[in-house]
């Protein structure tokens, strides 16, 4: 039985006349324990998905199933209790604004009637687990974002829930502060248990912790899986967007800085490979073999769920044959390459 | 300058002002409060939408803030009289202050509670948090330094209509001053009227605004 079933979800709306249909038959799963990406351009119906997961948006058909229980047949009170098992976090935070730190972690506690004293104690352990026991007296307005997002997580995680659903969480902040606490939600994933659920617009965020992947575009899930199978593999022109637009962001190394010009190719390749794999070698011995330059559109490293991935987009000489040529020599030699359309 | 009988009636007439006003503030919140509420939860985006009941309440609303108070007060002597057995004196003033008050101070606690992020809404609501939860521990809450504004102005507002009562009979410094001032031409009395009424609308207004800002967490 998987954490999250997802079954046939639809979601319309419905404003003066005008129908938008925001979801459209989604089906996917996700299970205990997974850090499960969900990614699309804006607009595409992310946030309509995830506020579905629990039921803050109640589907037009279809089901969604947390641990064998179907919510679309709980009762408004049932649902509530449920929520407690299933956290968010949010873009803006949404802290209260007019309460200190500590008492923003004791609310979900003391909404679920936890007596004010416990609700202390725990607010004071997530918030050590956290990293922000000093500033439990603050008040929201006088933190950092990334301090900010930290109370939301802490609060998030007061009521010891088994989900916890991220909605551009990391969207707010500059690339540093997304690194940590893109490792916070890491270590609260492997030491809590805790299945997560990020929706982003950043392919350097699913890269970074997930390990599964949905991609959405205009409401429909076009591709799932694997983040590195989809990373290596993308099957849909969304996934293979999502990944050039995907540029080195979360401080890491970039080998060839900014393509000095674009340069005009018929057709493109990218490949992908192991940072340790020979790689080097069969770039220069093609170039050596064939006796023929080829262009580095891009090259640079990123991270696949903690592994060092190689990633270059290469322009191929004008000659069709050459071209098939190349493609066979790359392959020969255990690269994964696929064709690129489009500028890079 | 003035004898002691002046002075008492001054001092009387600070007495049934402070009185009218505090107490149609207050009752005015009594019934302004939970309308006030009533609007916002009902309203097209509140928590519970529901277009018959916030409807029926804008009408209501807008029917009473359209009558000129100095009208509302004619047209409600049966019913004060009904309630308080005269339609003179201050505590019959209360009741006209108290209809023309709940009103205003429905509109002003909508549009404190309409400002309130709803962002936090949606992060209590998936914190399991009832509608209930959500408008006690959280609208109110979040929105306290607007509401506390909004009704250092209604004390103004309300302040300010007790005098006009006094017009009529109403009691208190406006009562004073209308009745020396002005069918007795006792200018002096008059202006010493006026200036207490303005000490005492600054006083409210200081105290509300260090309230509130005392209570704002968010800078
Ligand atoms: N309450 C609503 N009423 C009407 N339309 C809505 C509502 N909520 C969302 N939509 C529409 O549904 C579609 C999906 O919106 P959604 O917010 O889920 O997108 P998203 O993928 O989260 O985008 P973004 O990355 O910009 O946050 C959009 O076309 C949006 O206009
Ligand atoms: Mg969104």
């Amino acid at each position: 039985m998987s954490e999250i079933e997802v079954k046939h979800l639809t979601k319309t709306f419905e404003q003066k006349g005008i129908v938008v249909e925001a979801l459209k038959d989604i089906n996917l799963n996700i299970e205990a324990g997974d850090i499960y990406g969900i990614i699309g351009m804006s607009g595409a119906g992310k946030s309509t998905l995830v506020r579905c997961l629990n039921y803050l948006e109640k589907p037009t058909d279809g089901q969604v199933i947390i641990a064998g229980q179907d919510l679309g047949a709980l009762s408004e009170k049932e649902l509530r209790k449920q929520r407690s098992d299933i956290a968010m976090i949010f873009q803006h935070f949404n802290l209260l604004m007019q309460k200190n730190v500590l008492d923003n972690v004791c609310f979900p506690l003391l909404i679920q009637k936890v007596n004010k004293k416990e609700a202390k104690e725990r607010a004071r352990e997530l918030l050590q687990i956290v990293g922000l026991s000093e500033k439990e007296k603050a008040y929201p307005a006088q933190l950092s974002g990334g301090q900010k997002q930290r109370v939301a997580i802490a609060r998030a995680l007061a009521s010891n829930p088994k989900i916890l659903l991220c909605d551009e969480a990391t969207s707010a902040l500059d690339p540093q502060t997304t690194a940590s606490i893109l490792d916070l939600l890491k270590q609260i994933n492997k030491d809590l248990g805790i299945t997560i659920v990020i929706i982003t617009h950043q392919m350097a965020v699913i890269r970074e912790i997930c390990n599964r992947v949905a991609i959405i575009e205009h409401g429909v899930l076009v591709e799932n899986g694997l983040v590195e199978d989809i990373f290596n593999h993308p099957k849909s022109q969304a996934a293979r967007e999502l990944i050039l637009r995907d540029l080195p962001e979360l401080g890491e190394n970039v080998n060839t800085p900014e393509l000095p010009e674009r340069i005009q190719t018929d057709r493109k390749l990218r490949i992908v490979f192991s940072e340790n794999s020979a790689f080097e070698p069969v770039i220069a011995n093609m170039i050596l073999k064939f006796n023929t330059p080829v262009n580095i559109l891009r090259a640079d490293t990123k991270n696949v769920g903690g592994y060092a991935k190689g990633e270059m987009i290469l322009g191929l000489p004008d000659d069709r044959h050459l071209q098939v040529d190349i493609e066979t020599y790359l392959k020969e030699k255990g690269l994964e390459i696929e064709e690129v359309t489009g500028d890079v | 300058m003035f004898d002691s009988t002046i002075i008492n009636m001054l001092l009387e007439g600070i007495r049934d002002t402070l009185y009218m006003t505090l107490a149609s503030t207050l009752l005015g919140y009594l019934f302004g409060l939970p309308m006030g509420i009533l609007l916002t939860v009902t309203d097209r985006d509140g928590i519970k939408p529901n277009a018959p009941v916030y409807k029926a309440l804008d009408v209501v609303i807008n029917m009473v803030r359209s009558v000129p108070f100095l009208i509302l007060l004619i047209l409600l002597i049966p019913f004060t009289r009904f309630l308080v057995g005269k339609s003179y004196g201050s505590t019959a003033t209360i009741v006209p202050l108290v209809v023309a008050a709940a009103p205003y101070i429905a509109r002003m606690v909508e549009s404190s509670l309409k400002e309130v992020d709803p962002g936090v809404i949606e992060a209590a609501r998936s914190m399991g948090a009832s509608n209930f939860d959500i408008i006690f521990k959280v609208m109110l809450v979040e929105a306290r330094t607007s509401l506390i504004i909004g009704a250092t102005i209604s004390i103004g507002t309300i302040l300010g209509y007790s005098a006009m009562a006094g017009t009529v009979g109403g009691g208190g410094l406006g009562d004073i001053a209308v009745r020396y001032g002005y069918h007795r031409w006792q200018t002096d009395i008059m202006l010493v009227t006026v200036a207490l009424l303005i000490i005492l609308f600054q006083i409210f207004q200081t105290i509300g605004m260090k309230i509130a800002s005392n209570l704002d967490k968010r800078k």
